[in-house]
Order: C-alpha cells, then sequence, then structure tokens
C-alpha cells in the first residue's frame, strides 16, 4: 500500500535532478549568452586586428596585439601604476580598515552611530566621489587650498590635479576615502565572531593588550584580510570611474592606468583586436593575483 | 594605572572624532556646494558656512527653464531612466538567481558542483573583458542606447552574486519544514513559493538592496553604451555638468546629492540586511 502511493507520488511529480535543472536554466542560458560567449569572442578577436572603422575585415594577426603591447612601454607604464593605485590604495585601506574597525569595537559612546554612519561613503555612487573629491581639489576654488590657505600651510592655491605626483596620489585618497567601509564591515563582522574566552585567558596569564592584538587577534583575522585584500585588489586593477572622472588619465598619462588605457584603445582609437588582448591580459593579472594571495596566506592560516 | 587609562581613553575618543569628521566633511562640503550661491562659491578662501542660501541649483534641475544647460535640463530623465533600469534589474535578478540558487543549496543532482564553480568564476572576471563583443551584438540587435540593453546587462551581473548569497541564506534553513510540506502534498515549487520564499525576506531584501545599489552605481557600461536621455543613467549625466571650458561645480554637486539619496537612504535604512548581505557574500567568497 505504501509502495503504492510512493510509486503515484513520483509519477505525478517530476524528478529531482530535472527539476533542479529546470530552475538553474534560465540563470545558466544568461550567464553564457551574456557573460561566457562574450568571453570567447574576446579571447577570439584578441589575436585578429579589428578596427571598428573597417568592420567586416577582420584578419588573424596570431600573437601580434599580445607582443605588441609587451614591446610598448605605455603598457607597462600603465601596469606600473595600477600596481602603485593597488598597492597603496589596498594597504591604506586594510590599516585604516582595521584600526577603526577595533576602534569602533571598544564599545565607546557614539561608536553605534558611528558604525553606521560609515556607510555613506561606501554608499555614495563611485562617480559623485570624483567629482566631489574633484572639487574639493580644484585649483582655483578648492576646499583643499582654501583649508591649507587659512591653516598657512600653502602661502598660494596650487594646481593639486595639474602635478603627476599629487594627482595619482589625490586620487588614490578618494579611493581610500571612498572604500575602507567596506573594509571596516568586513572587520567588524570577523571581529564580532572571535572567540571571547580566549582573550580571557590571555589576559588571566598577563598579556598585555599589544601582545593579545598581535598573537590573537591578527592571526584569528587572516581569513578576513585574505578577503578584503583579494576582493580590493580585484576591484583596483578594475579602477576606471574615479579617474575618468577626476583626471581622465591626465596629467601627462599620470593617472592613466590599465582599465583606462585599455577604454582609449578601444574606444578612442577603435582598436578592437587590441583592446580585447588588453582586456585578456587584465582578466589574466586578476586572477593571477588572487592565486598568489590565497596560496600566500593560505600556509599563514593552516599554522594556526 | 587609572591615569594611563584615562589617557587612553581620551586618546580612543579622539580617534573617533577624526573619523567622523573624516566621514562627514567631504559630504557636507558637497551639500554646502549645492546650495551657495556662486559668489561664495568661488571665494577665496571658501565660507565653510554660507551666509546665504539658495535653492537655485534644485530648482534648475526639478523645473528646467529654457537657458538652463544641458546636464541639468536631462537629469531629471536620468533619474527615471535609473530607477527604471536598476529597479528592473534588480527583480529580474533575484527572481532568477533565487530560483538556481535554491536548485543548487538544497536540490541534489549531477553537475551541481561544477555549475556552482563555474557560475562564482563569473564574479572573478573583469567585466571588460565581455565589453567590446557586447558592444558589437548590442549594436547589431539595436539594443544601444535603450534601457532595455542595460537591464539585460546589469540583471545578468548581479545574478551570480544574488545565486552567492542566497544560497547561504536557503542553506540555514532547516530541510524538515519542507519536508513537512511535501509529505503534507505540496508541489516542489509549492513548496519553494510557500516555505522557503517566507522564511528567506531578509535574505532577499539584503541580496535585492545591494544588487540595486551597484545597478544605480554602474558608469563603465553605461557611458559606452548609452548616449541619448532615453536610456542615459545618473552617473552618466553628472559627468556632463562639465563643460568644455567650464565646470559649473555648483549644479554639478546638487546632481551629486541627488544621485546620492538613494543609495545613502538604502543603506541607513537597511543598515543590518546590508552589512550581513556583504559579510556572507564577502566572507565566503
Amino acid at each position: 500500500m505504501l509502495l503504492l502511493f510512493c510509486k503515484k507520488l513520483r509519477f505525478r511529480e517530476i524528478s529531482e535532478s530535472r527539476f533542479a535543472y529546470l530552475i538553474i536554466l534560465p540563470s545558466v542560458v544568461i550567464l553564457l549568452g551574456v557573460i561566457f560567449y562574450p568571453i570567447i569572442y574576446t579571447f577570439y578577436l584578441s589575436f585578429h586586428k579589428m578596427f571598428l572603422t573597417q568592420p567586416g575585415i577582420v584578419p588573424f594577426i596570431g600573437l601580434k596585439n599580445y607582443i605588441d603591447f609587451f614591446r610598448s612601454s605605455s603598457f607597462w607604464n600603465a601596469i606600473l601604476r595600477t600596481a602603485y593605485f593597488a598597492f597603496l590604495s589596498v594597504g591604506m585601506e586594510l590599516i585604516l580598515g582595521l584600526g577603526i574597525a577595533l576602534l569602533l569595537n571598544q564599545g565607546l559612546a557614539g561608536s553605534k552611530f558611528l558604525r553606521i554612519a560609515i556607510m555613506i561613503p561606501w554608499a555614495i555612487p563611485t562617480v559623485v566621489i570624483g567629482i566631489m573629491w574633484k572639487w574639493i581639489y580644484d585649483a582655483n576654488y578648492g576646499a583643499l587650498n582654501g583649508l591649507l590657505f587659512s591653516l598657512g600651510i600653502i602661502s598660494k592655491y596650487q594646481a593639486w590635479l595639474a602635478r603627476p605626483f599629487t594627482a595619482m596620489n589625490l586620487v588614490i585618497i578618494a579611493d581610500v576615502w571612498h572604500m575602507t567601509p567596506f573594509v571596516v564591515l568586513i572587520f567588524l563582522a570577523s571581529i564580532a565572531g572571535l572567540p571571547k574566552s580566549v582573550y580571557e585567558a590571555a589576559r588571566v596569564d598577563g598579556a598585555s593588550g599589544w601582545e593579545c592584538f598581535k598573537n590573537i587577534t591578527l592571526p584569528l583575522l587572516t581569513p578576513a584580510i585574505l578577503v578584503v585584500l583579494i576582493f580590493r585588489t580585484v576591484e583596483t586593477f578594475k579602477v576606471f570611474d574615479i579617474i575618468y572622472v577626476m583626471t581622465g588619465g591626465g596629467p601627462a598619462n599620470a593617472t592613466q592606468v590599465i582599465n583606462y588605457y585599455t577604454y582609449l584603445e578601444t574606444f578612442s582609437y577603435l582598436h578592437f583586436g587590441r583592446g580585447s588582448a588588453l582586456s585578456f591580459i587584465i582578466s589574466a593579472i586578476v586572477l593571477v593575483t588572487a592565486l598568489i594571495y590565497i596560496k600566500f596566506l593560505k600556509k599563514e592560516i593552516e599554522y594556526i | 594605572m587609572f591615569n594611563q587609562r584615562k589617557f587612553i581613553r581620551v586618546l580612543l575618543y579622539l580617534a573617533m572624532i577624526l573619523v567622523a569628521i573624516a566621514i562627514f566633511a567631504p559630504f557636507y562640503w558637497l551639500i554646502i556646494s549645492s546650495i551657495s550661491p556662486t559668489s561664495e562659491l568661488l571665494s577665496r578662501p571658501p565660507s565653510w558656512f554660507p551666509k546665504h542660501v539658495t535653492f537655485d541649483n534644485y530648482i534648475n534641475i526639478f523645473f528646467p527653464k529654457t537657458g538652463v544647460a544641458g546636464a541639468a535640463r536631462i537629469f531629471m530623465y536620468t533619474i527615471r531612466n535609473s530607477v527604471i533600469i536598476a529597479g528592473f534589474g534588480t527583480m529580474i535578478s533575484l527572481a532568477l538567481g533565487s530560483l538556481a540558487a535554491y536548485a543548487l543549496a538544497r536540490l541534489v543532482f549531477p553537475m551541481r558542483k561544477q555549475i556552482i564553480i563555474s557560475i562564482l568564476a563569473t564574479r572573478m572576471l573583469p567585466a571588460i573583458s565581455t565589453l567590446i563583443p557586447l558592444y558589437i551584438i548590442m549594436t547589431k540587435l539595436n539594443l544601444i542606447d535603450t534601457k532595455i540593453g542595460l537591464i539585460i546587462l546589469y540583471f545578468t551581473f548581479s545574478i551570480p552574486y544574488v545565486i552567492w548569497i542566497m544560497m547561504g541564506f536557503f542553506g540555514t534553513i532547516p530541510s524538515e519544514l519542507e519536508d513537512a510540506a511535501r509529505i503534507d502534498g505540496c508541489s516542489r515549487m509549492g513548496s519553494f513559493f510557500k516555505i522557503i520564499i517566507p522564511l528567506s525576506v531578509p535574505g532577499l531584501i539584503a541580496t535585492g538592496v545591494i544588487a540595486f545599489m551597484l545597478a544605480w552605481d554602474e558608469f563603465f557600461f553605461a557611458l559606452i553604451l548609452t548616449n541619448t536621455p532615453n536610456a542615459k543613467t545618473v552617473p552618466v549625466a553628472i559627468t556632463e555638468f562639465a563643460g568644455r571650458h567650464l565646470i559649473d561645480y555648483g549644479s554639478m554637486c546638487t546632481g551629486g546629492v541627488l544621485a546620492s539619496i538613494p543609495p545613502v537612504l538604502l543603506a541607513l535604512i537597511f543598515y543590518r540586511f546590508i552589512v550581513r548581505g556583504l559579510t556572507e557574500g564577502a566572507v565566503k567568497g
């Protein structure tokens, strides 16, 4: 009787795996069409010479696009600038993020308020971050000049974004302002999950605050640090919006990071084959960076 | 000992005040610049607290007259476009993504692991490596400068993210509840809608808010794939306040304030949901 009932049930219903495939299908089809197919197409284009101005003529040129870039100094300069941007901004975000998270974790009055308020810089759209800081750095009427001038630190207004060195570093500061809150959130969530008993034991053994931080907090936060490093490095390698808005790659190409270089190559010079090769190089760098981080920090995690 | 602890406390509070200033000062300046008259905006040093407040910049955007410059005139259209594009994009990605996440998190079937890995791998790839083909395809399909074109892109980009977070949320729902419903004669679809969905409302809110904010923020594809008020989004409009020769910073800041209001409000209202969504997505990613 029971067997019959079960059989009937199975007959009426479609099988579990068929049901699963059925409801996954829409997402998979869309991802195949809008992401995987274009990526394969990009890969194909990167071995061809293709100008948008001459559609239809797409000769195969093998690795020439790639080799051209590896020989060009403007490519390597863009890579170096991107690495500089990534190193400084991720480094600052990591240190500031950890510091602020620890500070807000002390249970001081007002820390609940700041925990929520810190969402504001993260929530503001990237383009708005760009125009806001561009206006602050403005050479003639900017708030930074006004502030430093009023304090007597500078004797006359400076054109901050017109000088290569300051331009790059000030753009990085804008990016750090925007993204540090994300890092703070990740660290706050991880700190909340740390075992309290370990700290109590350490205190009983007479460990100082610094020793607790160095020997307990930091090692236990390694997974969170890994997450921040991977996520943020990957994103800084893709940085575009803030550069486009604040400097347009200038002055004298000083802020021309790899993604901006790709944008110019593709949509200003309309060189789609070369643009495809560049975007593939960026993808490769991103993946390799992520793998290195995972390998390097995994050892540390296993050590605990 | 007591004094030293007091000293550290003072230092900590000082640090908190610094953090507060760092958070609010730039945003304060953006708002002040949007309501200051031009004469005060263009003084040296600027007046930190405006003596006269004017809402001309806002009036120019909300009720543009004939003399108003291009970006301010089309700004309300771009706000509408952004709401439509981010709104529909979010809803579609939530619908499709949570169905897939349910199957991947709770059903047993062959190739499950491979499908999960390949869906998540798309999150690592820079979107730029899809741009050129998408541009070519969309030109052929006449989807350049249409809202539909951007909606398709934005919901596709957030599907892997929705799947990832919703898998986490679905995984926390005890399977006994579903089994009970199935024994009572609920179909597979029925138990998904009657048991799983009501229990994962917090997850859907968290994911939806973040997906909406990401779409609202997106600039690169919008810049390249739109060129008229028909589909232009807010971030693109903001960059256009910069004219050929001079930048109208007052109106630009006004646009910036208006563009920030929706995401900032969402972030503050749904603070808890977003924190959970971000940490679920990041820590496990």
